[in-house]
């Protein structure tokens, strides 16, 4: 808001500018006289051939100019556009999105509220519900997991049946719900250049690659120093702390040597947005469904 | 007394050849929209670095060498008196190409300060005001010299550009210097945004407006030789234009966090600035009614008469998009592109080339460019090259605009992005094609103008004495 001095300030301003238009149309009017039969001309004359004509202007112009300052002068009465006043018809433009929205939600309510009662399953099998799916699938989560949910480099496939924060539609719900943030601390400091390269052939070993064995063996026992913690004794991991399986060579940031190398040194940050407060429950539900029959399809493959 | 042509004839040739290297980087980042993989993966050839490159190159390096050029000669045929300092003159000339240069060197390397069409950093603006300073006494110090009482038109277009250019420029570039490569701006937020646009739309309105006018109102009467077709509506025209264009910026922000009252305002300004807008174009074209059977022969006239054209569709569509429900649709899509190019091709560089065709011979003591017909070549090849790049800039845009807006029962989009994208890659390849056309046609020009200057006559030119013509001439006899 601004306060009264500018908001008369922009008032007067606006409507003496418009005015100022008009008055010009007018005051210029001596200059060229259209009752004159001839055309006249100003006398003036540069670099030995410009010359001016003062043609009267043209008609169809002055009505032009005119419309547009009539226009512009309801349009301000109408709408907010005069420093403070509000307009006539209290027009917003916060309020007209308010409206639409409001609108489209009602309008989308007879279709959703169908579905706040059905269990996964039954979702899955609703082939409406799932075209819906692929639709809020595309637009909220394939710009990182792929349009066709196989992820990238960093993103998790999800069409696989390895889940790094578990399975199930109750884990997948809560992931949407609230996000997910993984967070693997960098090593460098605590294994040295050595270290990160022998806890390397360890984890290589791990899932089944062929490894440097005598570098491996050394691995194997800073592995159990520093690793254990998340991924467990065997390299299995911890659902509960999205800590991967090492064993399984399924891969978030591929699986070769420097990739796993490059984790090892500088740690990892995994960051999931929640999308609880962007979606309503209805359409987080046929989500997690739609994201679940994605595995599930690849399963039946 | 003598007229300075040395730095007309520099600018001019700066103009023909930043043209190509502006247009050259524009066809390249074209060919990226419809190959990524064309900035092979080098970061100075990036889209983000030379999309900035691009715009300021075409914008300050050719349409400002343009603008120099043609305002340096007219206000001293006009005034019929010397420049006033020929040591100023040469300090303008390479001020203005070591502020390109760094343009040329900074840009690519990612230094900006992320304002569009002021990406120059803090330094090179400061240079940018020096040289602006130096060229405004020259010009203004040339004006006041002048030997006629009367300034002409073209002088108050040029005059509204150089001074306006000059506010716009420095308070939009109020920022705080942390090093050598990075400064913030003073303003944040909505603040930010409202001076970024006030001062974008004005640059289109001062720079690339009323300075092209001002090149208008002396080649197309010189070429057409005709009178310019109404005084009073170069009057009425001239300050509803400078008024009014001030006020318009806000169309840029339509349903942003700016507030409704200033968004109202760019809107309905907007739309009053289209009958200022069309006085030029009416005193433009219809200062060729009588000459008409000129256009049959003189392919510079069809220059000029095509460029008041694309000027006419251009302020009419500029208009119509800042209403707010067509601006819903327009807005983020590449009919914006489009609408730019039609001015910047079909306007700015149309007019460019016209008059440069009419000038660089009289700088040289030639009655005429060295080959005709290849004028003609060069106005059927950017004329269809312009045509191709807005036709198919319009139907993407619009295309765009309708994908995006599309909705499902369900409330979903119709349409993920990504779909959007690969529906416009077909009239990327058109666009391209378009550009290509209007840089090719800038090669013919290069190649035209070098045969035309090669062993000119470069004596300097005496200057004309004041005459007068009709009523003030009969006056003056009695």
């Amino acid at each position: 808001m601004l306060n009264n001095f500018w908001s008369w300030f922009a008032i007067l301003l606006t409507i003496g500018s418009i005015l100022a238009c008009w008055w010009l149309l007018h005051w210029t009017k001596g200059i060229s006289n259209r009752e004159d039969d001839e055309v006249g001309d100003t006398g003036h004359v540069w670099d030995e051939d410009i010359r001016e004509l003062n043609n009267p202007l043209p008609r169809w112009w002055l009505h032009l100019f005119n419309i547009t300052i009539v226009f512009a002068l309801i349009y301000l009465v109408l709408f907010p556009g005069l420093g403070n006043l509000a307009g006539v018809l209290g027009w917003t433009q916060e309020k007209r999105y308010e409206d639409e929205i409001a609108a489209a939600e009602a309008a989308e309510a007879a279709i959703f509220s169908d579905y706040l009662a059905m269990a996964p399953e039954a979702l899955i099998n609703d082939d409406q519900a799932m075209a819906t799916g692929r639709r809020l699938f595309g637009q909220n989560c394939a710009m990182c997991h792929g349009s066709d949910g196989r992820g990238a480099y960093g993103f998790p496939n999800l069409t696989d049946d390895e889940w790094q924060w578990g399975a199930g539609h109750d884990n997948i719900l809560f992931a949407i719900n609230n996000g997910r943030q993984a967070a693997m601390p960098p090593w460098e400091a605590a294994l040295g250049d050595e270290g990160v390269m022998q806890v390397t052939e360890y984890v290589m070993k791990l899932s089944g690659h062929r490894a440097t064995e005598t570098l491996a063996r050394v691995g194997e026992e800073k592995y159990a120093m520093f690793c254990v913690a998340c991924h467990g004794a065997d390299g299995k991991g911890n659902p509960a702390l999205g800590a991967p399986d090492l064993t399984n060579d399924a891969w978030l940031y591929r699986g070769d040597r420097d990739t796993i190398a490059e984790a090892i040194r500088n740690g990892r940050n995994g960051n999931m947005p929640a999308f609880g407060e962007q979606l309503s429950e209805e359409r987080r539900r046929i989500l997690a469904a739609y994201v679940l029959s994605l595995s599930e399809g690849a399963q039946a493959d | 007394m003598t007229y300075n042509d040395k730095v007309v004839r520099q600018f001019a040739v700066a103009t023909v050849l930043w043209g190509i290297v502006g247009m050259l980087v524009g066809v390249l980042i074209a060919a990226q929209m419809w190959i990524p993989a064309l900035n092979f993966d080098v970061p100075w050839l990036s889209y983000g670095r030379l999309r900035p490159l691009h715009t300021n190159a075409v914008i300050f390096a050719f349409g400002g060498s343009a603008l120099f050029a043609t305002s340096l000669y007219v206000v001293q045929r006009t005034c019929h008196v010397r420049l006033i300092s020929d040591g100023l003159a040469a300090f303008v000339f390479w001020g203005w190409q070591l502020i390109i240069l760094c343009a040329a060197i900074t840009l690519p390397l990612g230094i900006t300060q992320s304002k569009e069409y002021a990406e120059l950093e803090w330094w090179i603006d400061i240079m940018i005001v020096v040289v602006w300073v130096a060229y405004a006494v020259l010009y203004f110090g040339t004006i006041i010299k002048r030997r006629v009482s009367h300034i002409y038109v073209a002088n108050w277009f040029y005059a509204a550009y150089i001074i306006t250019i000059a506010i716009l420029h420095i308070f939009n570039n109020l920022s705080i210097p942390v090093s050598f490569t990075k400064s913030y701006p003073i303003y944040s937020g909505a603040v930010d945004a409202m001076v970024q646009w006030w001062y974008g739309h004005n640059a289109v309105g001062f720079f690339l407006t009323a300075g092209f006018l001002g090149m208008m109102y002396y080649f197309v009467p010189k070429q057409a030789e005709r009178p310019i077709y109404s005084y009073r509506l170069s009057i009425v025209h001239f300050w509803a234009l400078i008024a009014i264009y001030m006020w318009a910026g806000p169309h840029h922000l339509h349903y942003t966090s700016l507030p409704d009252w200033l968004q109202s305002l760019g809107m309905v300004f907007s739309l009053i600035l289209l009958a200022p807008s069309w006085g030029g174009m009416i005193n433009g074209i219809m200062t060729l009614s009588g000459a008409w059977h000129k256009l049959r022969t003189d392919p510079i006239l069809k220059f000029m008469i095509v460029a008041l054209s694309f000027y006419g569709m251009s302020t009419f569509e500029g208009p119509m998009m800042s209403i707010k429900t067509v601006n819903a649709l327009s807005h983020y899509t590449d009919w914006t592109i489009g609408h730019v190019h039609s001015g910047a091709l079909g306007w700015v560089a149309m007019m460019t080339i016209g008059s440069l065709y009419c000038l660089i011979p009289r700088l040289v003591g030639k009655k005429a460019m060295y080959s005709t017909p290849a004028i003609d070549l060069h106005f059927w090849i950017s004329t269809i090259g312009v045509v191709l790049y807005i036709a198919s800039m319009w139907i993407a845009g619009v295309m765009q605009g309708l994908m995006w807006r599309a909705f499902n029962d369900d409330g979903t989009l119709t349409y993920s992005f990504i779909e959007t994208i690969a529906a416009t890659k077909p009239y990327y390849a058109i666009r391209l094609l378009g550009g290509l056309l209007f840089f090719s046609g800038m090669l013919v020009m290069a190649w035209n103008t070098w045969k035309t200057m090669k062993g000119g006559d470069t004596s300097e030119v005496k200057a004309a004495e004041p005459a007068y013509w009709g009523s003030e001439a009969e006056g003056a006899q009695a």
